[in-house]
Parts: structure tokens; C-alpha cells; sequence
């Protein structure tokens, strides 16, 4: 990445923003210790409902997700951001070259956390990878993990339903990775890439960028308000359906559908999510409230790695690199890997 | 006069990115002459990995983010200025 950022930045500057965002985290911890009571308080004393009451429980259950997620998602959102400006796509190109097969597969998954990634780049990222000598399976590997561990998805998860299901989703994410990258590289399917993949040639070189504290500051910063600015509605709406299931639907009342015994609650999870194309922030609120009532937790992480990783539009991006049999290969062994690991989930927890 | 690429295959952040370089260019009234480049052997020509893309001169200044006009405001005059040096160049 090259970029003439301008370098006229002084000291001064440099200050004055590191106190700014000092004064912003400290105004973040007051206001993410005060939902809870003022949650309550809202719900409980200023309108009167009761303690025990299913509005009462869905309003409160609300008032606080909705400003904690929202908090969680600016405050982490921006850290993650400042920890990705460390990791261009050149330079994890860079670590994974001369990486064989195998531990390449790993670090590919590992690095697909931290990469920068939008599915608009997914093309220039393929061929960038490939035509560097980093072999197909391995490149799949990174395909499949960036996309799938989505940072928004991880902060969701963590901020509804604990580290724990969070921890979960992203080693289910990294295993499905590793595992369908290992096996599309066992595949030799070279071949049905597109040939003009393996013809470009470089009229240009790109060069490492340099970046200071407050490029980086700068850039989380955007990236707060582009991604919170996308997002905040699908949290709101996901929340207020999950607060809806958290206090109307009883306790239970899905076992017998997306419980473990129902042994293809797994596989139709999968297929019930290829199509259905949402962010991370709409379905997780509305999957984590499903295990609540019931749903087993493999059926659930399956469905949602489904909807995230599994998109129809991606696959449209990617037709124009990939020939067909390897686009199916590439579907159907991501698919398999996610059922795979979803009945893995039901069976150990 | 300079020669501008936006590079990207039609995703909602390159045409953003076209949108800043029209409005910076008219405003700094410089003349240039602005091409979408969208097809991916094109693209890859400049060995960027992810878009949008944007090249001034044939070089690649910004890739993957949406510069702001401020950026593609100095990356402009940073272009004249290699321009009028050549031209300096030349001359002597």
C-alpha cells in the first residue's frame, strides 16, 4: 500500500489528540457503568412495570443490550482497527510466502482474523496471493477465515453472551478454515482458476506505506464511523427481537427442533443460511437468544457461520476468478466443514 | 495534466472515491482527465490487493480506504510538482 500521507503532523497535534482520546475512554467507562441502572430504573421505577412482567423483562433486557452493544462495538471496533493498520493485506501476503502446506493453512486462518477484509477486494486479494506462489489451498484458507471471523460477529457474541461463545465461534472458525483450505489444496485444482489470473503482469509496483500514531489513530477512527454507522440499525432491530424471544418465548421451547437429538438441525441450519445473506449484526442477537431457549450451541454456530460465510453475492465476486467445478468444490467443502464442526460443538458440549 | 485512475470493479467505496477526485479536481480547477479502471487483469496491473484503488501519474497513491479530500488534495499537488520538475528537466 502506498500512501503520501501528509507529514506536517507536529508534536503539538500528536498531543492533543492522545489527550482527546484519553477524556473518550474515560467517558466511555462511566457511560458503559451506567446502562445497567438506568435500564432499570427506566423500566422498573419511571414506568412503573413489574419486576416479573414479560414486558417489563423485555424492555429492561433492551435498554441495556442495546447502549452496551453499541458502546462495546465503537470502543472495540476502534482497538481492532488501530491493531489492523499493523497488518496490510501486502504484508500478510509477505508472511505467508514460502509458508508449506499444512502450517501455511494455519497461519493463513490466523492472519484472516487480523487482515483488513472487505468482500469487495476478495478478487485482487486471490490474485494477489496466488500469482505471489502462495499455494491454492492455503490462499482458500485466509478466503474463508476473513470474511467468516468477523470482528463484529466476535464483539456481539462477547458482549451478549460471554467470551466463552465468542471463544467458540472464532476456534469454529479457524478449524472450518484450516480444514476446507487443507482439503481444496489436496484437490490440485489450479486449473480452474481463470487463466488470465496467471498472465498479469505488473506495469506498477506498490510500496510499503508509512503510517504515525495519528494516521492510525485516524484511520480506527473512520472506521468506528463507517462500520457502527452500517451496523447500528441491524443491532437495534436483531436486539429488540431477541428481547422479544428473551421474555415471551418459555425456556426450552426449541429443544426438540434445534436440540441436539434433532440430528439434521445441523445441515438444515447450513442450507437455511447460504441464501440468507445478513450482516453479523442482525443474526447474531437473534442466534444467541435461540440458544437460550434451547437450540443446541453446534446447530446455532453452524447457522450463523452460514449466513456469514456462506454468502451467494461473494460467490458472484468470486466467479470472476474461479471456473465453476472449483467454485463448487470451494462451496460445498466449506459447507461440509461447517456441518462437520457443528456437530462437533453438540457432541463435546 | 494529469491522468487519474480509480481502480475498482464498480463496489460502492470506488465510486465514492471517484466522487472525491471529481469534486477535489474541479475545485483545485486542475486539468485532468479521470478513468474508471474496472476490469480485474487491468486493476492487477498495479499490484494492489485490495481496492479502491487510486493512481495518479501511474502511481499508485491510496489503496483499500477511501482517501479524504484532504489527502487527494495533497496527493494532487504532489503530482503537479513532479510534473512542473520534470518539465524544469527538461527545459535545462
Amino acid at each position: 500500500m502506498t500512501t503520501l500521507t501528509p507529514s506536517s503532523i507536529s508534536q503539538h497535534t500528536n498531543k492533543r489528540l492522545f489527550a482527546t482520546l484519553a477524556i473518550v475512554v474515560i467517558a466511555w467507562l462511566a457511560a458503559y457503568n451506567i446502562i445497567q441502572p438506568l435500564a432499570d430504573w427506566i423500566a422498573y421505577s419511571a414506568l412503573g412495570l413489574g419486576r416479573d412482567s414479560h414486558l417489563g423483562e423485555s424492555l429492561a433486557f433492551f435498554l441495556y443490550d442495546v447502549p452496551k452493544i453499541l458502546l462495546l462495538l465503537s470502543g472495540m471496533v476502534f482497538a481492532i482497527s488501530i491493531v489492523r493498520t499493523f497488518f496490510s493485506p501486502e504484508r500478510t501476503r509477505a508472511l505467508l510466502g514460502g509458508k508449506r502446506e499444512g502450517v501455511g493453512n494455519v497461519f493463513a486462518a490466523l492472519l484472516g482474523i487480523v487482515t483488513p477484509f472487505c468482500s469487495c477486494s476478495a478478487v485482487p486479494l486471490f490474485i494477489g496471493f496466488v500469482e505471489s506462489g502462495i499455494p491454492l489451498g492455503v490462499t482458500f484458507s485466509f478466503l474463508i477465515a476473513a470474511p467468516t471471523i468477523n470482528e463484529v460477529a466476535i464483539i456481539l457474541l462477547f458482549g451478549l453472551f460471554g467470551w466463552k461463545v465468542a471463544a467458540l465461534y472464532v476456534t469454529s472458525g479457524l478449524v472450518v478454515a484450516i480444514v476446507a483450505g487443507f482439503i481444496i489444496g489436496r484437490l490440485k485444482m489450479e486449473r480452474y482458476v481463470e487463466d488470465f489470473v496467471w498472465k498479469i503482469q505488473h506495469t506498477a509496483d506498490a510500496s510499503e506505506e508509512k503510517l504515525t500514531w495519528t494516521d492510525r489513530i485516524e484511520r480506527a477512527w473512520e472506521s468506528v464511523k463507517e462500520i457502527v454507522g452500517k451496523v447500528w440499525l441491524y443491532v437495534v432491530i436483531g436486539i429488540a427481537v431477541g428481547a422479544g424471544i428473551h421474555g415471551y418465548v418459555p425456556e426450552d421451547a426449541l429443544a426438540s427442533v434445534l436440540g441436539k437429538q434433532a440430528w439434521w438441525s445441523v445441515p438444515a441450519a447450513v442450507l437455511i443460511g447460504i441464501p440468507l445473506y445478513s450482516n453479523a449484526a442482525g443474526i447474531v442477537p437473534i442466534v444467541g437468544t435461540l440458544i437460550e431457549k434451547g437450540a443446541s450451541v453446534g446447530t446455532a454456530l453452524a447457522f450463523m457461520m452460514s449466513v456469514i460465510g456462506l454468502s451467494l453475492p461473494e460467490a458472484v465476486i468470486l466467479k470472476r476468478v474461479l471456473k465453476m467445478p472449483l467454485l463448487i468444490t470451494f462451496f460445498a467443502v466449506i459447507a461440509v466443514a461447517i456441518m462437520l464442526t457443528g456437530y462437533m460443538f453438540n457432541l463435546i458440549l | 495534466m494529469l491522468t487519474i485512475k480509480v481502480l475498482g470493479s464498480g463496489c460502492a467505496n470506488c465510486k465514492r472515491v471517484e466522487q472525491i477526485v471529481h469534486k477535489v479536481v474541479e475545485e483545485m480547477s486542475v486539468e485532468a482527465e479521470v478513468i474508471k479502471v474496472t476490469e480485474y487483469p487491468d486493476i492487477m496491473a498495479y499490484n494492489i490487493m485490495s481496492t479502491p484503488g487510486l493512481v495518479i501519474n501511474e502511481k499508485v497513491v491510496s489503496t483499500g480506504r477511501i482517501p479524504s479530500p484532504a489527502e487527494v488534495t495533497s496527493f494532487v499537488t504532489q503530482a503537479l510538482t513532479m510534473v512542473e520538475l520534470d518539465m524544469l528537466k527538461r527545459q535545462s
